[in-house]
């Protein structure tokens, strides 16, 4: 939740060298990702949760939502995670929740930054009014506090979908977002090739397509991830709280449930463990992740380290 | 001064846009939600009541302007109406009795993060490479990954239930009488290290990477490369020349971190059953109490908005250079 600072510079143990003609954007993404032993360990993490999530029919023992087992099982061979105090196979739902976490997270979080890119470039594009109403409307949202917001949206609309509140999260989290991507193309837009393209004809929205966008594609990575990371984290704080649908299964509702359940009274700590160790893997894969990402966004913080290691201070 | 008024004026809109959004949020969903709430509680209360709350929060046949016009005016003025669920204590009350508990735990948590998580990132920027700056990044960043609510309960469950170290909830033991005496305090204090311990965990780590960060940066700087050269001793170096400059962003960072922190702190407080104003907030939205909604909302939006207009107004005494470029963008 701390898309605020600045993403974290790492040493790279071996300084990713840039190609001077990257053969494919796809590949130097990959080679990106494994530059650094750091986004290497958040790219295997995240994959290993994706796939889970992708194949739970096949990973999952049991249907996650079947009470046919004794309550209050701790854990077996049967029952990987033991069972609830309902009868249901934590493990499962472990497996299954890992799909409502990671798309509503997913998707809300894509959801913020398509809205900060089409607010942030816009406002930093064009400037003038349409600019002061823009980034007047981003510095409100900055400021409001966002969980008790969407409480209070929740309070009017009972037991929301997951989907429904990977919406609200997704529509009141772009501000960040649009801050960044609004200061970065204010100076792109006054670059040499900008004018060019302008001379040439290319409509606004084309320069802002297809000049402006290409060149802060480490800057939206990163903020996708930071996105993504904030909707997780409120979209389980929402489930933990009781305000999505109970019935459905997520992380966050496993964890409503658990205390629910007196989870803590009985000592039942695999019931409690697995779905917010979920949560804080699957973030710290993309903080971990981001990380590869940082050796494009911030060389100078790259570019000092080295000076730095000719000339320690201490 | 105009950086000022620019300032007092987004602080005033963003007050607006807070109370408008309680406003506009229960008449914009389908089937209106409110009244469905008051309806809900209409055997509770006796109708005279019900039709005075209604009021308050400017619901009536008048025209929608003029319900909003009655309703900000009801706002500014404090007049909040009664809460459903402490029925008929005033939801001003309510308020009154929750915030200093949340004041109390946020403040004082924020402040030693804040201290605690500067000063080691200064250390490890300068030890770049040393064993802390390759490990507390990476662990911190974990730890901030991990949703506070499920921090504090695991804390809970080690510290509380496994090992009996600290109570199970609530501010403070119901043994003790409230007031400035030594058992109450230390009750006080024993109830709220678990909580603390949550919140500092989960914003810690913006603190540390933050300022290492600026350090970084500031380090590489000129100045602090020629302050070198000529011979400044290393503390001296560490702290006036790069530190010193370095510690001007976390300031910037405080204010927008501080909604990051009061979302935080929400279920925070839900987890411990700590009385404060989240865990109002979060119990008035499970028993529809929507007075009590409004108001929690707004009095968590005013503090933010308070801490953002302070931090501002720091600034200016802080780096004068914001004083005097005029307007800033």
């Amino acid at each position: 939740m701390a898309r605020q600072y600045e993403p974290i510079a790492s040493a790279p143990s071996t300084p990713a060298k840039s190609p001077t003609h990257p053969p494919s954007r796809l590949k130097s993404l990959s080679r990106i990702m494994v530059s650094s032993r750091k986004s290497t360990v958040g790219v295997i993490i995240f994959l290993f949760f994706v796939l889970m999530a992708l194949f739970a029919p096949l990973v999952a023992p049991y249907s996650p939502t079947s009470t046919a087992f004794s309550a209050n099982l701790s854990p077996s061979f049967a029952h990987l995670f033991g069972t609830t105090a309902q009868g249901q196979d934590i493990f499962s739902q472990f497996v299954y929740g890992a799909r409502t976490t990671l798309l509503v997270g997913l998707g809300a979080g894509l959801l913020a930054t398509v809205l900060s890119l089409l607010i942030g470039i816009t406002a930093g594009y064009r400037g003038g009014w349409i600019d002061t109403i823009l980034n007047f409307l981003s510095n409100i949202f900055l400021v409001l506090p966002g969980l008790a917001l969407l409480i209070l949206i929740e309070s009017y609309v009972h037991q929301s979908s997951p989907a429904f509140n990977g919406l609200i999260i997704g529509l009141t989290g772009w501000a960040w977002g649009a801050r960044v991507f609004r200061s970065q193309t204010m100076t792109l837009a006054q670059r040499d090739f900008i004018t060019a393209a302008k001379l040439s004809g290319a409509s606004n929205l084309r320069i802002m397509v297809s000049e402006i966008m290409p060149n802060m594609t480490s800057i939206i990575a990163s903020n996708i991830m930071y996105a993504c990371l904030a909707a997780i984290l409120a979209e389980s704080g929402l489930a933990f709280l009781g305000l999505e649908n109970v019935n459905s299964v997520s992380w966050g509702t496993m964890l409503y449930w658990a205390s629910q359940g007196d989870a803590m009274l009985t000592g039942a700590w695999w019931w409690f463990v697995p779905p917010g160790l979920g949560i804080a893997l699957v973030g710290l894969s993309l903080v971990l992740m981001n990380y590869a990402m940082d050796q494009l966004t911030n060389p100078r913080l790259r570019e000092l380290s080295r000076r730095q290691r000719r000339m320690p201070h201490a | 001064m105009r950086y000022l008024m620019q300032k007092v004026v987004f602080f005033l809109v963003s007050l607006w846009a807070a109370m408008t959004l309680n406003f506009v949020l229960p008449r914009m969903l389908p089937g209106n939600p409110a009244l469905a709430m008051f309806a809900k509680f209409q055997g509770q209360l006796n109708p005279e009541a019900l039709r005075a709350l209604k009021l308050e929060f400017g619901f009536s046949n008048q025209p929608v302007w003029l319900q909003y016009l009655n309703y900000l005016k009801n706002m500014l003025t404090l007049h909040w109406g009664l809460s459903y669920t402490y029925f008929p204590t005033p939801v001003l009350t309510v308020i009154e009795h929750s915030l200093p508990w949340t004041l109390g735990l946020v403040g004082i948590t924020t402040l030693i993060a804040v201290v605690l998580g500067t000063i080691l990132g200064i250390y490890i920027a300068w030890r770049r490479n040393g064993i802390l700056d390759t490990t507390l990044p990476v662990s911190t960043m974990f730890l901030q990954a991990m949703p506070y609510f499920w921090t504090g309960t695991l804390l809970l469950f080690l510290f509380a239930f496994r090992y009996h170290w600290f109570p199970l909830g609530h501010a403070y033991s119901p043994n003790v009488m409230p007031g400035w005496n030594t058992p109450f305090v230390m009750s006080v204090l024993r109830h709220s290290i678990l909580p603390a311990i949550t919140i500092f965990l989960g914003s810690a780590s913006g603190w540390i990477i933050g300022m290492r960060n600026n350090m970084i940066n500031t380090l590489g700087e000129d100045y602090v490369v020629f302050a070198e050269a000529k011979g400044v001793s290393n503390w001296r170096l560490m702290t006036r020349y790069a530190a010193r400059n370095a510690i001007l962003p976390q300031i910037t960072s405080f204010a927008l971190a501080m909604g990051l922190i009061v979302s935080g702190s929400i279920l925070t407080e839900e987890v411990f059953s700590y009385p404060g104003i989240g865990f109002q907030l979060t119990n008035a939205v499970l028993s529809q109490d929507l007075p009590l909604i409004q108001s929690a909302f707004l009095i968590i939006a005013v503090a933010v908005l308070l801490v953002n207009i302070l931090v501002d107004f720091l600034y200016i005494r802080l780096d004068p250079r914001v004083g005097t470029r005029g307007g800033v963008k």
